[in-house]
């Protein structure tokens, strides 16, 4: 195992989003909260599953604020790279498939948890969210994250121009996010619509990660935790494999 | 016997519409200054991809000394550095801080940072170390890809047309550092369309050619293969037609200058120009001048006169 060069690529791409900071942590937690005035206001003095809604929102808009920027972080990372043509110089290194895999989902995740813990100690300014169960919160924001983290770097490997990437994240991932209960518990929905969002992972990564605060969710957490851990470890053979390969980077 | 530097063994490589390389094989010695020539479209680029991992070979075998290419990709990459032929960057980062995380990447660490800044002053750099790459003129990012693809110390290295688009002051240094590094006991593989670059610096050159190796030779065994010199003549005087004998010979003509095409044990110096002063003119001035290189690469490369079937 290359530590060293897995560490170094993994320092240069927290370096490479702390440079543009008000861009990759400020506009997201800013945008996040404008949701949570905006629907904070209208769902004023409703309770969801005996939490006041304005919390409710928290611990979602904190883990849609975590998929994507991790999802951002890695995809326009690679595909910048790609384009620029730069990417060689990190292909001629001897570092491994499974070292670039980790150093970028390590940095996407940096970034994940930055944006949540802002947004988080922003929002008790107005609202108090207690965290009834860290290790949960803190398991679903590494699967969660790492999941989008890693769908990020196939979409990068995948993309020929950011408008492919643009296509993925407009088309993929914010319908899946907006439609997994970020704002809403699911048993609000009609019951087709219930049976549907089992069927989402990103469901299970937003309903875990809040019940980490509230202890209270639409579903068991183990299942929640088990669900994204799988998804996570699919995701990530995928790319692990993709990169080994050197499909679509490697001529 | 020693290990080759790089050992290159019936690589073939098949892209969907093209047939890159033809299986090609040879070796490079360690310590050797080679040059890879051929014309555009020969190969070249690819056959360095592969080397430098960035291409996978569709058959073959590809070792940099003695690790294989795919199988031992961490040694392999380790003894090599390559300077690619687009100038290509990270806009994110200045000048020393990309050459210390590009070290890095190999494991390099700040027990390498006093070599970075070797590199920075011998390249010229060190007043634009804290530059991003984007402020620097493309003579300057040339020297950057250079160092880049030293912070590792390589033995090898694969200098992909360096001198592309540079001024001569630059190409002058270039040549110049890429010597020293040879002397130094690295081996230095050169790509290049300047053949008098490959004439001047290289040991010995191979000339790859619509995917296939069409040469490979010392220098001066393959400057010597060429059966021609030429010669200049500045002539005077009213003299009245040239015989057969000299017509047959002449390459050109402008003014009173004739140059001509002599063919080596065939036709001498001295009875051209007694031809010539018996056709009534005095010769003014004489020049010969050996066949370049570029001679030679013309016209093992010349499809001009191919049959359809041929270039098909």
């Amino acid at each position: 195992m290359n530590w060293q060069g897995c560490f170094t690529l993994f320092s240069k791409e927290v370096r490479r989003f702390y440079s543009v900071i008000l861009q990759t942590v400020g506009a997201p937690v800013v945008t996040a909260l404008l949701y949570m005035v905006v629907f904070g206001q209208v769902l004023q003095g409703q309770d969801i599953q005996g939490v006041p809604a304005s919390a409710f929102l928290v611990p979602g808009l904190m883990m849609m604020s975590i998929i994507q920027n991790s999802f951002a972080n890695t995809s326009s990372s690679l595909t910048q790279s790609k384009i620029n043509g730069n990417l060689v110089f990190l292909l001629m290194t001897p570092l491994s498939a499974f070292e670039i895999y980790l150093a970028y989902i390590g940095a996407s995740l940096v970034r994940a948890t930055l944006v949540a813990c802002v947004l988080y100690l922003v929002t008790q300014l107005f609202v108090t969210v207690p965290i009834e169960n860290p290790l949960l919160v803190a398991t679903m924001l590494v699967f969660g994250g790492g999941t989008l983290a890693v769908m990020g770097l196939i979409a990068g490997i995948l993309a020929n121009k950011f408008d492919h990437l643009a296509a993925f994240q407009n088309f993929f991932i914010m319908p899946l996010s907006f439609l997994s209960g970020v704002f809403y518990s699911i048993h609000s929905l009609p019951e087709f619509w219930q049976k549907a969002s089992h069927f989402n992972p990103f469901f299970y990564m937003i309903d875990g990660f809040r019940q980490g605060f509230f202890g209270v969710g639409d579903s068991d957490p183990l299942r929640s935790v088990v669900v994204a851990a799988a998804f996570f470890t699919f995701v990530s053979t995928i790319c692990v494999v993709m990169l080994a390969k050197g499909y679509k980077i490697r001529g | 016997m020693t290990e080759p530097a790089i050992s290159i063994q019936n690589v073939e490589k098949r892209y969907p519409s093209t047939h890159a390389l033809k299986g090609v094989s040879f070796d490079i010695r360690p310590g050797e200054y080679f040059g890879l020539l051929g014309p555009n479209g020969a190969g070249k680029s690819t056959l360095i991809s592969i080397i430098a991992g960035l291409t996978h070979a569709t058959s073959g075998n590809v070792a940099v000394l003695g690790h294989d290419v795919r199988r031992d990709f961490r040694q392999s990459r380790r003894a090599l550095g390559v300077v690619p032929q687009e100038l290509v960057y990270d806009p994110f980062f200045p000048v020393r801080e990309m050459l210390r995380i590009q070290a890095g990447y190999f494991g390099c660490g700040k027990d390498y940072w006093p070599w970075i800044d070797e590199l920075l002053e011998r390249l010229d750099l060190t007043d634009k170390a804290e530059v991003s790459m984007r402020a620097l003129s493309g003579g300057m990012k040339r020297r950057v890809l250079i160092a880049q693809a030293l912070v590792h110390k390589p033995d090898v290295v694969i200098l992909d047309e360096p001198t592309a688009g540079v001024d001569v002051e630059l190409r002058r240094t270039l040549w110049k550092f890429t010597r020293e590094l040879n002397e130094a006991g690295h081996t230095i593989v050169l790509t290049t369309h300047y053949l008098e670059e490959a004439e001047e610096l290289c040991d010995r050159i191979a000339i790859l050619d619509r995917g296939q190796l069409s040469v490979l030779e010392d220098k001066r065994a393959l400057l010597d293969r060429h059966p021609y010199r030429f010669l200049s003549l500045q002539l005077s005087g009213n003299g009245g037609a040239l015989p057969a004998s000299v017509e047959r010979l002449i390459e050109d003509r402008h003014g009173d200058t004739l140059e001509l095409k002599l063919e080596q044990g065939k036709d001498f110096i001295a009875d051209v120009m007694e031809a010539i002063r018996d056709a009534g003119y005095r010769i003014q001035d004489v020049r010969t001048r050996e066949p370049s290189l570029e001679n030679i690469f013309v016209e093992l490369t010349d499809h001009s006169h191919d049959t359809d079937e041929d270039a098909a």
